[in-house]
């Protein structure tokens, strides 16, 4: 009985070494992985400034003003104008499409013979 | 255990048939047991003591070999940190109300060497000049063959320089990452966003301190870690900037000023959203201040907060507004402004000494009358002008969060006599910058409360107390808006947006004092806009500007800051959002009379 007792609590000190190590190697990974999504964060955020500030820096006030002088010809880019303001009801309903022409009949035929060769 | 008994019978017998004393033997016995007692709790105490001093030598012994390793390891951050806790080291961002950016950081490269380290340190320095030609190349020589452990060579690099050090291939020549501050907009808002430097240098990395503006102001705030990189957001609209900056160049340059400053502000949340100071400079290289002449010449003086100067008649429509609020007189009673009106032995004139006669109040501020404003000043008195212009704002700094707003004290008379009244009553004698000015109108034009200026974006109006009520507030507009429509600011007329405002000439006074200049003045225009539903006020100064397409030189407002103001809300007020009003006249009535 007491031996059976004592291989019982030996195999039970082992299985939880087992679990403790492997619990310790899991989280090791996962640490790893953490540390390792946090590096790739870093970099993204690093690429992201310098993505913002070149796009800031593109998009500049005097850089988009010489770029519409020098591409006015293509462009016509103007100054926004006081008197560019419109109101919704002061734009045109779209012309519905007209309705296709199935069956076309000859209205005139005034000199119509006389183009004939 | 068998114990000893103290009196054995068999030896007290033996003892007693020997004629002895028993007792001898009892004592005995008695002594040898204390004795194996006292060698039993000896024993014990010093094994206990060993356990003991064992236990304090693996307590010291592990805290020693802790120390030990701490102090001879590298430092690292923990890797397991609490989720979520991202603590981001750089300065914030400062972005404009739509949230463009205005400030940023680059990671770039600094240079250092290692002199000790250099293979060939005569040709490290001619290729490092060839690539930097403003390095010195004997200083260079020098520094690289000589005693030196470590120098900076340069505090920054471009990926393309670095690149090309790189290329020279010597092992002492070092790279540092850095952080630096880049204001992608160039000279856009200089004013306002200072410029930053490097604070503490290290080999790993460096501060970024600001050194001035609003970097500087709020250093603090912006390199704090728990901010978690959010940005600043100032109330500046990049747009509305560009072109306010864009049409002051050009009036600027049209009107042959030295300086120009605009101050475009929201009425009711004190939102600055253009300010402008010309000349310039870029923050990403800014220039150092002067050593010697006039701060004011500097690119770096920002004339709209720190340029204190007399604005001149743009004064006149407080005093009018006082007069109507202490109820002294309405916008319709008559003033007789001919002259002469002598005040503490000054006579008091008009501009090209004219003489206006007598004058309704609403027409003093159309036809800009000295005397006619004196005598309302007159008629207040010193003691309530003080008070109302100190509600106003015109007695301190204004709160701007940029660190040169302190430089913007107003000048104040020592003594305030009936002469100063009289004189500050149109804007001569008491010297602020022009965005008191834009305080103070904006006070009229929001009817009636004072409002400090921000650079933060508001969320809704930060009105105050109440300065004057809102009839009078209503009536000062109709005034100003007279002045535009039928006064002296005629060209600052914008179709569809109601423009009111006052202009102001006033003589620059001498640098070192003993009166004005003749021919130089500081031209104003101080304009609302639209007049029916204040929303901004726009205020354009000019530094001694002269209008030239005439027989003679002008050199009044009406003739340089207002056309370039008008040129300003014609172009901002669009990009403000605001549709133009067409003024339209009532129709008369058809009436149905009879079929």
């Amino acid at each position: 009985m007491r031996s059976l007792l004592y291989v019982l609590t030996f195999m039970t000190v082992i299985g939880a070494a087992f679990w403790a190590y492997h619990e310790n190697y899991k989280t090791q990974a996962a640490l790893g992985e953490a540390q390792a999504v946090r590096a790739d964060l870093r970099d993204a955020r690093a690429r992201l400034a310098v993505l913002k500030a070149e796009w800031a820096y593109l998009n500049r006030p005097d850089r988009l003003r010489d770029l519409a002088e020098v591409n006015f010809e293509r462009l016509g880019l103007m100054p926004f104008e006081p008197d560019q303001f419109g109101r919704v009801d002061q734009v045109a309903y779209p012309q519905p499409p007209e309705l296709p022409i199935t069956d076309p009949v000859e209205v005139s035929s005034a000199g119509a013979g006389e183009q004939e060769p | 255990m068998i114990r000893t008994p103290l009196r054995p019978l068999a030896r007290i017998l033996d003892a007693r048939r020997k004629g002895e004393n028993p007792d001898a033997i009892e004592r005995e016995n008695l002594r040898i047991r204390h004795e194996q007692m006292r060698d039993k709790a000896r024993s014990r105490a010093e094994g206990r003591l060993l356990v003991m001093a064992v236990m304090f030598f693996c307590a010291f012994g592990v805290i020693g070999a802790r120390m030990g390793t701490l102090a001879a390891s590298e430092a690292e951050e923990p890797r397991a940190q609490a989720t979520g806790a991202s603590i981001i080291a750089s300065r914030a961002d400062i972005v404009d109300r739509q949230g463009r950016i205005l400030a940023t950081n680059m990671e770039t490269f600094s240079l250092y060497a290692h002199p000790q380290q250099m293979i060939d340190p005569i040709k490290a320095a001619r290729e490092l000049v060839a690539i930097f030609p403003e390095l010195d190349e004997d200083r260079l020589r020098k520094d690289f063959t000589g005693k030196r452990k470590f120098m900076w060579v340069r505090k920054k690099l471009s990926p393309e320089q670095k690149q090309r050090v790189h290329d020279i291939g010597e092992p002492g020549l070092l790279f540092g990452p850095r952080e630096m501050r880049l204001y992608p907009n160039g000279a856009l808002a200089a004013h306002i966003l200072g410029g930053a430097s490097f604070g503490r240098e290290g080999v790993h990395s460096a501060e970024v301190i600001g050194t001035a503006g609003i970097e500087k102001f709020f250093d603090d705030a912006l390199r704090d870690p728990a901010r978690e990189g959010a940005p600043l957001e100032l109330s500046l609209d990049l747009t509305i900037q560009a072109a306010t900056e864009r049409v002051l160049q050009g009036g600027m340059s049209l009107m042959n000023a030295k300086g120009a400053a605009s101050v475009l502000m929201d009425v009711h949340t004190g939102e600055v959203i253009a300010i402008a100071s010309l000349p310039d400079f870029d923050p990403n290289d800014r220039p150092r201040p002067l050593t010697q002449g006039e701060a004011a010449d500097s690119p770096l003086f920002n004339r709209a907060v720190q340029g204190v100067y007399e604005l001149g008649s743009t004064f006149k429509v407080f005093a009018s507004a006082q007069a109507l609020e202490l109820g002294l007189v309405n916008p319709e009673t008559v003033i007789d402004t001919s002259g002469p009106l002598k005040v503490g032995g000054f006579r008091i004139g008009e501009f090209q000494n004219k003489n206006y006669g007598p004058l309704s109040v609403s027409d003093i501020i159309v036809k800009s009358s000295n005397r006619g404003t004196g005598r309302l000043a007159l008629a207040i008195g010193a003691q309530r002008q003080q008070e109302f212009l100190k509600g106003l704002g015109f007695f301190e700094p204004t709160p701007l969060e940029i660190v040169e707003a302190k430089g913007g004290q107003p000048l104040l008379p020592q003594r305030w006599t009936d002469l100063s009244s009289v004189t500050i009553s149109y804007g001569h004698g008491l010297s602020s910058s022009p965005l008191h000015l834009a305080a103070g109108y904006a006070a009229i034009a929001n009817g009636g409360y004072r409002v400090e200026p921000t650079l933060l974006r508001q969320n809704g109006p930060r009105l105050g107390s109440r300065l004057m009520s809102e009839r009078t507030a209503r009536q000062s507009l109709d005034m100003l808006r007279k002045v535009v429509t039928e006064g002296t600011a005629s060209f600052g007329e914008v179709p569809g947006y109601s423009v009111g405002g006052k202009t102001g000439t006033a003589d620059k006074p001498k640098a070192r004092g003993g009166g004005y200049y003749d021919d130089k003045v500081i031209n104003t225009f101080a304009s609302v806009f639209p007049t029916h539903d204040p929303k901004y006020v726009l205020i354009v100064t000019l530094d001694e500007p002269v209008e030239t397409s005439g027989t003679k030189p002008r050199r009044t407002a009406g003739w340089t800051a207002v056309p370039v103001a008008a040129e300003m809300i014609r172009r901002v007020a669009p990009l403000l959002g605001l549709r133009p009003e067409v003024e339209t006249r009532h129709l008369t009535g058809i009436i149905n009379t009879s079929n």
